[in-house]
């Protein structure tokens, strides 16, 4: 492979490494909604079931 | 727009996006000529210049909304603003090191500072970045919209003077494709560029849509998180 294909396949790589990240970015960013979701469902049953004893 | 049509809009942009760099980068490897002075690096062409005009669309776009934000009011096109910000800084990254490894192979330099093109774009991607310590050294309301939108709106300025700057350069080494008499190229190697452009922008426009939808969740969530405290 000459340098000038070395080069080339670098930024195309670039290209696709920052898809990449953004799409794990996205997949952590799900994640930390699901959780915080979870987390303000479980606040609004605590509420809706009032207190006990 | 809806959360579920803005999302299936993200979808749709995203897989169109595919196909179409799919094509694009497969017509830039194999179908589209090499250049004569450069070789095949100077297929570097067909992912640096879509990406850089992504990011100059981007930025325009957030200074439109930034101009709709403060002409008619409304919290949407604060956020709107603001995400393609974030989208014009992240494929402003992507210019600067497509660019820089074109440079390398074609000039011996990762980095040229006499190049005009160069520092202009530098100087509108740091502008840009600096945005976001603007946005956040302000507490959340209509002030700190208000405040980024007046700085989105400024920064557009630059973006006819960086486009511009090798046009204007003397003794310049940043190739000029774009001419008045049309571009530079031969058509097979201007379809090519074509179907990599619109790959970049509706790309762009997914992950804007994307990026938007998040945006857009957090902020209920933490209205959420507000009421329930």
């Amino acid at each position: 492979m000459s340098s000038g294909e070395k080069y080339l396949w670098a930024a195309y790589l670039v290209l696709f490494a920052a898809v990449l990240l953004y799409v794990v970015l996205i997949a952590l960013k799900v994640g930390r909604i699901e959780r915080e979701l979870a987390d303000l469902a479980r606040i609004a049953r605590e509420r809706a079931e009032g207190p006990r004893g | 727009m809806s959360t579920s049509l803005r999302n299936n809009g993200a979808a749709l942009l995203s897989l169109v996006a595919a196909a179409l760099l799919v094509a694009g980068l497969a017509l830039a490897i194999f179908w589209a000529p090499e250049d004569a002075d450069q070789g095949i690096s100077q297929k570097i062409f067909y992912v640096h210049v879509p990406i850089a005009l992504t990011a100059y669309a981007a930025f325009f776009w957030a200074a439109w909304k930034a101009l709709r934000l403060l002409w008619k009011g409304g919290e949407r096109y604060d956020l709107e603003s603001y995400t393609a910000v974030h989208m014009g800084v992240i494929f402003g990254v992507l210019t600067l090191i497509t660019g820089s490894i074109w440079a390398k192979i074609s000039w011996g330099h990762w980095w040229v500072w006499s190049e005009r093109q160069l520092t202009l774009f530098l100087i509108l991607f740091l502008f840009y970045s600096a945005y976001f310590m603007l946005r956040y050294s302000t507490d959340p309301g209509p002030r700190r919209a208000r405040t980024s939108a007046v700085y989105a709106l400024f920064g557009v300025v630059l973006i006819p003077v960086s486009f511009m700057a090798i046009r204007l350069a003397e003794g310049l080494i940043h190739p000029v494709v774009f001419k008045r008499d049309g571009p530079d190229m031969d058509g097979t190697m201007f379809l090519t560029f074509c179907v990599c452009f619109l790959g970049m922008l509706t790309l762009a426009g997914g992950l804007y849509l994307l990026e938007l939808s998040g945006k857009r969740v957090d902020a209920s969530l933490r209205e959420l998180r507000e009421r329930l405290a």
